[in-house]
């Protein structure tokens, strides 16, 4: 059975108006998805309509199935039961993802709970799920203001990965982030899905970052998929003008850093 | 610093209030309707504060004033945080038609005057301290209200609050954990301040005789009492107003401090 199963999706406001259209994929256990496509081309929104949590006055069409629950017209008592243990999201902005007022600790002892953990198990799983995305244990005390940008984003890491989700769908994860931050937190976030053997939904805008951790591309412009195949043939022979003038460019940037420093 | 001495201060004057209502409830220095103490004694003797104009003494006067202040204080911040909380957050989590039909009652309560209210309470009923609480209560939920309602709708667009979602959070769980905590600094700070302001408006409709009836000694009655004898007795009218400035900036400071107190990143940077 496929994980992820998202086909002929579509997204639509309260006045009728198109935002996604038609996008399918598929994902199974331990393969890597990646949505690309410049901002506004629904790549947010087809994440947020796979969790079944679309803002007020949008509506989603077509077929979402996760772990094998129809996620679109489902009532949120079901959607709840799937949500963080099937799938689990991390978001693009670290600080405004993270409760102001709540220390870290307890924000990651939150999905913890739902496993049924209480007391000192609960203690010692918070202290596990810092330790694992690398992070000292003092930090469990810290309120997200105090601590690096980094740091909070292994912290949305963590939360998400605390229910054990089969789908890890990330939203952006390092586009708020450094870029020497970046290479930590990408390399980190190879490292976790490929150890616990989870599919992997990246969603991002930069090829060269989606060239390093994905194997399979949709490349999304205005909310409809444009080419879709394996990434090395996308970077290699792009067949849209779309995907070319993404290649292009990134070929572009890197080209600049050559000329300056060959 | 500044911000703790201020905060610091606000404690002093209120407690001073509260001590003095404490005592009043096991200890007065005269019955509150003895009337022999002779009509509108100065200040000294017998009478720390002298007498009103009916003979009875100031002092015990003032004290069970400060009760009624602060019960009525208290008690419409309750009335009016209960409502205003509830239905902020209905409103706040209401989308369309209803969330604008709250609006519009919403916005005809704050509209209306709360002295009209209050007299529209007590004709229902009678002047009364429950009359009181309620009129000054009702009034205030109106802004406590749209208060809420833009704050839960504020923190509901946070990204916090789609990760919890997304993690299988469910809307009570969310509300209890993230949506109420993130308001309370906000909400208690307002709150502090109704406070303040419902101990002026009881002051203000006991001074319109629309209070606590008499014999309950309101400190606005007594304002009004001395009204006629300011010239020759000031005490009757100063000291209720000394006690009523007391408590209303005590309130305030200590909401200020509050605001700073509930905000961890306000409390690192001071």
């Amino acid at each position: 059975m496929t994980l992820l199963d998202v086909s002929g999706l579509a997204v639509r406001r309260a006045d009728g108006h198109r935002l996604v259209g038609d996008v399918s994929f598929a994902l199974d256990a331990g393969e890597r998805l990646a949505l690309i496509g410049e901002s506004g081309s629904g790549k947010s929104l087809t994440a947020l309509a796979v969790m079944g949590l679309l803002p007020a006055g949008m509506t989603a069409h077509g077929s979402v199935l996760l772990g094998g629950t129809q996620m679109i017209g489902a009532p949120d008592r079901t959607l709840n039961r799937v949500r963080g243990r099937t799938a689990a999201v991390i978001f693009q902005e670290p600080l405004t993802a993270l409760d102001p007022l709540m220390r870290v600790g307890r924000q990651i002892a939150g999905p913890l709970r739902r496993r049924g953990l209480r007391g000192a198990a609960l203690r010692a799983a918070v202290r596990a799920a810092l330790d694992e995305v690398r992070l000292p244990e003092r930090v469990a005390r810290a309120y997200p203001h105090e601590i690096s940008g980094g740091q909070r984003q292994r912290v949305a890491i963590a939360m998400a990965l605390a229910c054990e989700p089969a789908v890890l769908i990330a939203d952006e994860p390092t586009t708020a982030l450094d870029v020497t931050v970046q290479a930590e937190v990408l390399a980190l976030l190879d490292g976790l899905v490929a150890g616990r053997g989870m599919a992997l939904l990246f969603i991002s805008h930069d090829l060269a970052v989606v060239a390093e951790v994905a194997d399979r591309v949709v490349v999304l412009k205005d909310g409809s998929p444009v080419e879709s195949g394996r990434t090395r043939d996308i970077v290699g022979q792009p067949r849209h003008a779309y995907t070319r003038a993404l290649v292009d460019s990134a070929r572009a940037l890197e080209g600049e850093l050559d000329r300056l420093a060959p | 610093m500044r911000g703790r001495f201020t905060f610091l201060a606000g404690c002093v004057l209120v407690g001073l209030i509260l001590v003095v209502a404490a005592v009043s409830l096991v200890w007065l220095p005269y019955d509150p309707a003895d009337t022999s103490g002779g009509r509108l004694a100065p200040p000294g003797g017998a009478h720390l504060l002298g007498t009103d104009k009916l003979g009875r003494d100031l002092l015990t006067q003032l004290m069970v004033g400060a009760r009624i202040a602060l019960t009525v204080g208290i008690g419409s911040v309750l009335v009016g945080g209960l409502l205003g909380v509830a239905g902020g957050l209905i409103a706040g989590f209401a989308t369309r038609w209803l969330d604008d039909a709250l609006s519009a009652v919403l916005d005809i309560l704050i509209a209306f005057p709360t002295l009209l209210l209050a007299m529209l309470v007590v004709a229902a009923r009678e002047a009364s301290l429950g009359s009181a609480i309620l009129a000054i209560g009702l009034a205030m939920s109106g802004v406590v209200a749209r208060l809420t309602r833009i704050l839960v709708k504020r923190v509901l667009a946070q990204d916090y609050i789609t990760a919890a979602r997304t993690s299988g959070t469910s809307w009570p769980r969310v509300v209890a954990e993230h949506v109420l905590p993130n308001i309370w600094p906000t909400l208690l700070v307002n709150l502090s301040l109704q406070l303040g302001l419902a101990v002026l408006a009881e002051a203000s409709l006991s001074y319109l005789g629309l209070g606590p009836p008499p014999p309950n000694a309101s400190w606005g009655r007594l304002l009004q009492e001395a009204q006629a004898t300011v010239l020759t007795s000031p005490t009757g009218a100063i000291a209720p107003g000394v006690l009523l400035v007391v408590l209303v900036v005590g309130v305030n400071l200590v909401a200020d401090g509050f605001r700073d107190l509930a905000d961890p990143t306000r409390r690192r940077t001071r």
